[in-house]
């Protein structure tokens, strides 16, 4: 999949929350989607189950306009935390320009978030992918909980941003540190451009 | 009551963006295929978006494309007025049919159908009976067809059978593309980033949009520094920094949604953009945008994008630009010529000028010039006085100002006083300005040029042959009468040159208004401009006029005989002609030299002097050809017999 269409003028950015189940990346792109004005997103796509939990994948389709000359477009994906559908995860995860790490800030979460980066690292070698040369971003959600059950951001680092990757404290629920992981995440991409992706 | 098709609105003068992008494309369409492609096609937006443009512009292609068709546009209310006027005047069945006729019918402000039952139901009936004969309807409203209210669900389905558009807002960039436009369009220059800070400000639509740039205008013209971005937003009300929301504000409370949330990211994102495309790029595809959105091939422009680093981009782009304008040159030509020709393909494609240039040649060599004025007039021949005084220096006046100072000039008089020479000279002196195309011929050529047009099938051709023509000039106009195709041609002909200040010259025998079997919208337009006479010549002027014939003759000019020529009582410059041809001739025979004393007796029927007495009779002197030689002296209309006998009885 290509980032930038120059026969087309295209610019599509297919960016991927990822992180284990019940950390809100549903509630991201939901935050996301009632921020955007209606003639700027598509439908939100959200195959859940009964008990809200993602079943196959949320789609948002973004429509920034243009820009430069480009018909600029973001697509926002999230996988299903669950274990159990490792299948569906990776082929989510197939052309997508950048990746967000939602963890959840639980304390006793920890060994989930662990668990769910290694699953993303292999996720992307099965596609070829170094994760090192994936834009990827950290955003620690559920920061607003008491804060005796959760780490700080700097533990959380500590913890799972080996890489030193930018990251975020958030609340996705209440729309703290939503648009500034957005935004850091398509930086990421966008830059990309810059670094000579080729046109195909 | 039909309004009139407002010329700036065109096509190539509307700006093309996303947000209108499919409303001009399927008015394009519309216009190159009227009532097949999208019938109806119903244009909705807010006020002030475009939609009377792309109205008026779909009618001015359609009539580019092919221009015999009959295009209308008018508003609801104009609509609605018509009907009830022919109603009122029991007309009904007429308005019917004059609106079943037209082959592009736009109508404006559709939105006003809410309450008006009746006119619901003649707009039902109208769109089925034009759909039903092929022809195009159009339609415009500020909201799509289910949300206005009141209206017949049969015409909502009806409308939404062909195809519904809107128009929205335009995007940035475009608004940058209409104000750079619209600037350079008044000649205005700012500096760099002034029109782009104004057209940050979403503005509700393109009117509001040139009120501010008017705006900045007005306050640039009192100053003599051009505007800076400051002055600029001051001007217009800008605040200087209205974008910094806290987000923190989103995370206090769900509801309180921070709108800004979405516009920041929005502006992060464009400047990345902006900063990871290279300028350059940005510039190509931006012209890519604008000169597809105007129906050109961009291939040229594309390949540059398929380059790693091209050379010379705004050279490439300048030259693409320069061989768009040369494109639309000759388009423009060739739409005179042959307006089905205009719209091929080949005008549209920047890669191949020389197939484009090949085109316009072959339509430019198939489309004969119409008619040019005799060379046998010039003007130096034409002889002035004062009974021909007035008319000479109108004359002068169209030849020093063409379509400016009388459009049309009407030159009346007798047969034989040189209407016709006149006309000519005019016309020779016309043709020698600069691309000048001078159509000079007599009103009976005119008629049978279009007779056989018509039996040829080539009416257009032969239109166009004349709309070619910066003046037409034609001799006789009386001799329209009872030619009703032939005064309906020249009546559109005549408002199509007045308008492109093109000039008109007719001659006729009488006043405009005397002529029996002319229209009176010909008439009357023939009247509005000068109606200049020329009177029977007096002595001075029948004495230049000798002067001159004798001249050219080679004949000695002696006083006596020019004397005697001028005073004889001719009543038009074509029989003065004639008599001194008469009297050189004799004196040619004769090998006698031409005087005083050999006019008189050629013209008066002395006896040559070696001619016997045999030939002669009572007071008539019959030339050997039979003819009569003294037709002063003859008679012509006798009272009728049966008066002389009254007359002899009393």
């Amino acid at each position: 999949m290509s980032l930038v269409n120059f026969t087309t003028r295209e610019i599509t950015c297919k960016i991927v929350y990822y992180g284990p189940g019940r950390s809100g990346k549903t509630t991201n792109l939901h935050y996301i989607y009632g921020r955007v004005p209606e003639t700027r997103r598509g439908r939100m796509v959200s195959l859940a189950t009964q008990t809200d939990r993602t079943l196959f994948f949320d789609f948002l389709p973004i429509d920034l306009g243009q820009i430069s000359g480009f018909s600029t477009r973001f697509q926002l994906y999230t996988v299903p935390g669950q274990v159990y559908y490792n299948a569906t995860r990776r082929l989510v995860l197939q052309g997508a320009d950048g990746v967000v790490f939602v963890g959840d800030s639980q304390a006793r979460q920890l060994d989930e978030n662990v668990e769910s980066l290694q699953n993303l690292q292999s996720n992307l070698l099965e596609h070829g992918i170094d994760v090192r040369t994936m834009p990827m971003v950290m955003q620690y959600n559920k920061q607003d909980l008491p804060a005796e059950l959760i780490l700080r951001q700097e533990d959380l680092d500590d913890a799972l941003n080996f890489r030193s990757v930018p990251s975020f404290a958030a609340d996705a629920l209440h729309g703290r540190g939503v648009f500034e992981t957005l935004k850091s995440i398509s930086e990421l991409v966008l830059k990309k451009l810059a670094a000579g992706t080729p046109a195909t | 009551m039909t309004s009139t098709l407002n010329p700036r609105f065109t096509f190539d003068t509307f700006v093309v963006g996303a947000a209108n992008r499919l409303a001009v494309t399927a008015g394009r369409t519309v216009a190159e295929n009227p009532g097949s492609a999208y019938n109806p096609l119903f244009i909705y937006s807010g006020s002030g978006l475009g939609k009377t443009h792309v109205l008026m512009a779909i009618g001015h292609a359609a009539k580019v494309i092919a221009s015999q068709l009959n295009i209308e546009y008018l508003t609801l209310d104009e609509y609605v007025e018509a009907f009830h006027a022919a109603i009122a005047a029991g007309q009904g069945d007429a308005f019917r049919r004059r609106f079943q006729n037209v082959d592009v019918l736009l109508v404006d402000d559709v939105q006003f159908l809410t309450n008006r039952k009746e006119m619901q139901t003649e707009l039902l009936r109208l769109t089925e009976a034009l759909q039903q004969s092929g022809h195009q309807i159009v339609l415009a409203s500020d909201r799509p067809p289910a949300e206005i209210a009141d209206l017949d669900e049969r015409l909502i389905s009806r409308f939404s059978g062909g195809l519904v558009v809107d128009m929205g807002i335009p995007d940035y960039e475009t608004r940058v593309a209409i104000l750079r436009r619209k600037a350079e369009e008044r000649g205005t220059k700012f500096q760099p980033g002034i029109l782009e800070t104004v057209a940050k400000v979403e503005y509700p639509n393109v009117r509001e949009l040139m009120g501010a740039l008017n705006r900045l205008i007005a306050f640039q013209a009192v100053n003599d520094t051009p505007i800076n971005a400051d002055a600029a937003a001051k001007v217009l009300g800008i605040p200087a920094a209205a974008s910094s929301t806290a987000v923190s504000s989103a995370a206090a409370s769900p509801t309180a949604a921070s709108p800004d949330e979405f516009s920041q990211f929005l502006t992060d994102v464009t400047v990345t953009v902006g900063k990871a495309v290279e300028a350059w790029r940005a510039r190509v595809t931006e012209a890519v945008m604008r000169w597809e959105g105007e129906g050109y091939r961009t291939g040229r422009l594309e390949k540059l994008l398929d380059q790693e680093t091209p050379a010379a981009v705004d050279e490439v782009i300048a030259s693409y630009v320069h061989d768009v304008d040369r494109l639309k040159a000759l388009e423009a030509e060739v739409a005179v010529l042959d307006p089905q020709a205009a719209g091929e393909k080949v005008f549209r494609d920047p890669d191949h000028m020389d197939a484009a240039e090949a085109a316009a040649g072959k339509v430019r060599d198939g489309a004969a010039p119409p008619p040019a004025p005799s060379a046998a007039f010039p003007l130096e021949a034409y002889v002035a006085g004062s009974s021909n005084e007035v008319a000479l220096n109108a004359a002068r006046d169209c030849v020093a100002k063409p379509g400016k100072k009388y459009n049309p000039l009407v030159i009346v008089g007798r047969s034989g006083l040189g209407k016709t020479h006149l006309l000519n000279a005019i016309g020779l002196e016309l043709a020698k300005k600069k691309n000048a195309v001078v159509a000079c011929l007599s009103t009976q050529q005119f008629v049978d040029e279009l007779i056989a047009a018509i039996d040829g099938n080539r009416v257009d051709w032969w239109r166009a042959r004349y709309r070619r023509a910066t003046a037409l000039l034609l001799d006789d106009i009386h001799l329209l009468a009872g030619k009703e195709r032939t005064q309906e041609e020249l009546f559109n002909l005549f408002n199509q040159l007045v308008d492109a200040d093109r000039q008109l010259i007719f001659t006729a025998p009488a006043h405009p208004n005397t002529l029996e079997g002319l229209e009176e919208r010909i008439v009357s337009r023939l009247e509005g401009g000068l109606v200049t006479e020329i009177a029977e010549p007096d002595k001075e002027l029948r004495r230049s006029m000798v002067e001159r014939l004798l001249t050219q003759q080679r004949v000695a000019l002696e006083p006596a005989l020019l004397d005697y020529l001028a005073d004889r009582p001719i009543d038009s410059v074509r029989n003065l002609t004639g008599v001194v041809q008469r009297v050189v001739e004799a004196a040619a025979a004769q090998d006698a030299p031409v005087t005083a004393g050999l006019a008189r007796d050629v013209l008066e029927g002395a006896p040559p002097p070696r001619r016997t007495a045999g030939l002669r009779t009572s007071g008539i002197v019959v030339s050997s050809a039979g003819g009569v030689r003294s037709r002063e002296k003859m008679v012509w209309d006798w009272p009728t017999a049966a008066d002389r006998v009254i007359e002899d009885l009393r």
